[in-house]
């Protein structure tokens, strides 16, 4: 049952990354990426993170993506128009990408051994009780200094917004 | 039958939903027949009157006519998206409702034991959250995909509108769990058993009364409702994000939004309301209350019907009459007050949310849209941020 599920998702999420370069309308590229952070959500509740799950969904998902929607549909942006590719592109793009996709293969692979084995549900620790402790011992500086770079960000943001109105 | 006895969960939970869905389809049908009434009264007016002995078919009806309407796809939306869009509305308005518990009993069914809900997670709390995030995708979708100026118009203002009062709704959820301390919906409702003064709105050391108010006001805007229904404001854009849609793909909408309400309403009955418990304990007599209120219902109905002004409510009147004195007799039945008493206090304190939703839908003028968005973050957000540190500051301190 796990591995169906397990399949049927990560079949969703690849085709769903795909779709988001292949489609010509922002908007239809951003929805694709919605279903790639779905099924991922997905795929980590199959082995057991389930806040993490619920998470990606809610800040991915339902946040995330959706300013993304909103600034899009602000802008109005249209479909973006193709232009032919250069011989180049044509002639390389393809084995480019799969000595790209072999090289990633073969690292993977080289890194996790295959005494390294994943169980579906094997990972116990995923609750927002266990996440929450993590965060605030071990966690604690990390957790920090990323709501500061996050705070910086929004700063940084702010100053680049204001100079294009003034 | 051998596949029964070999997956006894599977087709467990298969009834469970059918039943679900079934009770909460009639449910929403009659939810619009209520709404009409209830805004009718507050503007004088009679409502739905005419189909059925006072309108009780009318739901039917408009049931009927939505199937048998045209099903228009105008020429230049996009396929795809305009199609998804009330699929998705109403698929995840309805997935939400397998997280909510209805009552505490566990029932056996096919020789296996199955509690009063369809799905039961330690992180109920998130999931609902989660799957309800993803809901706003169905009318942003709507709007976009509906290629024309006044969708356009109304799914920008829905996504900007639900993403800021999405703030203070999680803050003011996040207060009452400072309390209560779990994530399970059953769980939680668990922990304020034993009275009104129990209940999270009411329970020390801090009553998340603000918490409730904030949580209630956030809930009008995340389901679109009077007074926060900007994304489908008639006399400005039509009728917002669904303008290009009709038959049953309009209805789907309709059916979302009364969906979403049941769920919100539930979530606020399970997280401040004590849920299915009693108002007081039932040594000193909860246990009558439906009883009375039924009976009373019945009495009234019958004195009703000796002088009516149409020939017909001379028969109907005392059937109503007649059928809720029936119900207060079940009621009586020792056999089913377990499950039924807790069943009944859940239904009572979410259909009174429910009738809060369309008192103040017949009330309230509709905001502007500047004071809608400032009101969220310059009032909303603060307020509910200060009241979860000073419930956090209150629980650490006393325990």
């Amino acid at each position: 049952m796990d591995v169906i599920l397990f399949l049927v998702f990560a079949i969703i999420a690849v085709v769903c990354a795909i779709n988001v370069v292949v489609q010509a309308h922002p908007i239809s590229s951003a929805v694709s990426l919605v279903g790639v952070m779905g099924s991922l959500a997905v795929l980590y509740l199959l082995l057991g993170a389930e806040f993490l799950a619920a998470a990606q969904v809610i800040v991915y998902a339902g946040a995330v993506m959706v300013l993304f929607v909103f600034v899009i549909m602000l802008l109005n942006a249209g479909a973006e128009s193709r232009k032919g590719h250069s011989l180049m592109v044509q002639v390389l793009a393809v084995p480019l990408l799969v000595t790209l996709l072999g090289l990633l293969a073969y690292i993977v692979q080289r890194i996790y051994r295959s005494d390294t084995t994943v169980h579906f549900g094997g990972f116990t620790h995923g609750t927002p009780q266990d996440v929450g402790r993590a965060l605030f011992t071990g966690y604690l500086l990390p957790f920090e200094v990323t709501s500061i770079l996050i705070l910086i960000a929004i700063l940084g943001a702010i100053v680049l917004a204001r100079k294009e109105i003034d | 039958m051998e596949f029964v006895t070999q997956h006894p969960v599977l087709v467990v939970s298969l009834i469970k939903i059918a039943i679900a869905l079934f009770v909460v389809m009639t449910a929403l049908a009659y939810l619009t027949w209520f709404e009409r009434k209830v805004v009718a009264r507050i503007q004088s007016r009679w409502g739905p009157y005419w189909v059925g002995p006072h309108g009780l078919l009318q739901p039917l009806a408009d049931g009927v006519k939505f199937l048998f309407k045209e099903d228009i796809v105008p020429p230049m939306v996009d396929k795809v998206a305009y199609v998804l869009a009330p699929f998705l509305a109403l698929a995840i308005a309805l997935t939400t409702l397998a997280l909510i518990p209805i009552g505490p009993a566990t029932i056996n069914v096919l020789g296996q034991p199955t509690q009063l809900v369809i799905s039961h997670s330690n992180i109920a709390l998130i999931l609902l959250f989660a799957i309800s995030s993803i809901g706003i995708y169905a009318v942003v979708l709507a709007g976009w995909s509906s290629n024309s100026k006044y969708p356009l118009m109304g799914g920008l203002r829905s996504s900007a509108q639900m993403i800021s009062y999405e703030l203070p709704l999680s803050l003011a959820i996040a207060a009452p769990l400072l309390l209560s301390n779990t994530l399970s919906l059953h769980d939680l409702v668990v922990t304020q058993e034993g009275g009104i003064w129990h209940w999270n709105v009411l329970r020390g050391p801090f009553p998340q009364i603000f918490s409730f108010v904030i949580f209630l006001i956030a809930a009008f805007a995340e389901t679109n409702r009077v007074p926060f229904d900007l994304p489908e404001a008639e006399n400005e854009l039509v009728a917002g994000f669904h303008v290009e849609y009709s038959s049953m793909k309009f209805a789907s909408f309709f059916m979302a939004e009364y969906c979403n309400m049941i769920t919100v309403s539930s979530m606020a009955t399970l997280l401040f309301l004590g849920g299915w418990t009693a108002p007081w304990p039932a040594a000193y007599g909860s246990r009558f209350v439906p009883v009375l209120i039924f009976a009373l219902a019945g009495v009234v109905a019958l004195y009703h019907g000796i002088e009516t002004l149409r020939r017909r409510d001379r028969l109907t009147f005392p059937v109503f009459g007649v059928v809720f004195l029936a119900i207060a007799g079940v009621f009586l039945l020792p056999m089913v007050q377990e499950w039924l008493l807790p069943l009944f206090w859940f239904c009572a304190k979410t259909g009174a949310l429910l009738f809060a939703f369309m008192w103040i839908r017949g009330t309230l003028p509709r905001f502007r849209y500047d004071q809608l968005m400032g009101f969220t973050w310059k009032f909303l957000f603060p307020v509910a941020m200060l009241n979860l540190l000073v419930t956090g500051l209150l629980v650490a301190w006393f325990s």
